[in-house]
């Protein structure tokens, strides 16, 4: 049993689940959004379409997903590529920065996305 | 002439590995990759390499053939020779001792952690446990692998993670344990795995399927013991 501390659920069950569960909500937005654009869009039927309190919702979620979604995912490559094996504590120091810049980055996103939707 | 390019190391002597390239006269004959490395030796007698068997069944001469992992006496020139080129390398990601002879280490100690043996306490039967001609037929495409470790060195994640992710040749024996109908310890054996290293760093993109001199699919058992470990927790 190896512990990580940085992962999303510390459990790499949870991790993988939530990856799979986040892309497919995630896919079935993207989707929707590219049907919706490919119907053709101006400016009224665009904010008509966001007025919804569905579509709010369901941004919010994919915003969310994505969050989680990443969260995972540079998790992963953030402990491939920078660890203590390939560059001594050098690696586990950058690991750490690199990890609270992509979540400050992703927690700027969900509260802008938040912003946004609900136009406060 | 065959044009061999061989992975040259000693660390007594050298102080960094070079390619060294070597004619070998095959006498026009699909020969084995292990062949061609007897023919090597006898000309270059300090090149070093595991070899035992030379049948496919000990698993001691997994090497680097022209890019891709195998074993070099199963392997025939005529699959992986292409212009007349053989280039010869060690298995990858692992610590090189000398020329194409690895130091197994952390295959061994990941191979370990996953017990790699049969666990029961229940009290032994008079002469042996049995199993249903089914249940045994669950282990098969499990059993068979000679831990060469062509799979893992082939596994980009366990060049990364070679001392937290147990890696395909680790999980297949994980598995044949845990599908083992006679074995009691399958709760302790996935909760060992339940983190996010040990099996989780598998990505799935099967490079231990392709490689498998013994045709064996890593990637199944693992996706077997992902299910296991799901429908354990849900």
């Amino acid at each position: 049993m190896v512990t990580a501390v940085t992962s999303m659920g510390r459990s790499g069950l949870y991790d993988w689940l939530m990856q799979r569960v986040t892309a497919v909500i995630l896919l079935s937005y993207f989707l929707l959004v590219g049907w919706v654009l490919l119907g053709g869009v101006d400016y009224a039927s665009w904010k008509a379409l966001y007025s919804h309190t569905w579509m709010r919702v369901f941004s919010l979620l994919a915003l969310l997903s994505l969050g989680v979604h990443a969260w995972v995912g540079l998790w992963a490559v953030f402990t491939d590529y920078l660890t203590e094996r390939l560059m001594g504590t050098t690696g586990n120091v950058l690991r750490f920065l690199a990890q609270v810049a992509s979540a400050l980055i992703m927690f700027t996103y969900v509260i802008w996305g938040i912003q946004i939707l609900w136009g406060l | 002439m065959l044009q061999v390019s061989i992975y040259r190391y000693n660390p007594e002597t050298d102080a960094e590995p070079y390619m060294q390239d070597v004619q070998v006269d095959t006498g026009g004959k699909d020969l084995m990759v292990l062949d061609v490395m007897e023919l090597i030796k006898a000309q270059d007698t300090t090149v070093v390499y595991r070899r035992s068997c030379r049948e496919g069944v000990c698993g001691s001469d997994g090497v680097n053939i022209n890019g891709k992992n195998g074993l070099a006496c199963i392997t025939p020139l005529s699959e992986v020779v292409r212009n007349n080129k053989l280039v010869l390398r060690p298995l990858p990601g692992l610590p090189v001792i000398r020329d194409l002879v690895v130091d197994m280490g952390m295959f061994y100690a990941q191979y370990e952690k996953v017990q790699p043996y049969l666990q029961n306490n229940t009290p032994a039967p008079a002469i042996e446990r049995l199993q249903s001609p089914e249940d045994r037929a669950k282990l098969d495409g499990l059993y068979e692998c000679i831990l060469c470790a062509c799979c893992s060195t082939s596994c980009p994640s366990f060049w990364w993670n070679p001392d937290r992710f147990i890696g395909p040749a680790g999980l297949l024996q994980a598995y044949r344990f845990l599908a083992d109908t006679r074995d009691t310890a399958t709760e302790e054996r996935l909760s060992r795995l339940d983190d996010p290293f040990s099996v989780f760093r598998c990505h799935g993109i099967q490079n231990c399927v392709n490689v498998c001199p013994k045709g064996l699919n890593p990637t199944r058992a693992i996706g077997h013991i992902r299910n296991m470990l799901l429908s354990r927790a849900t």
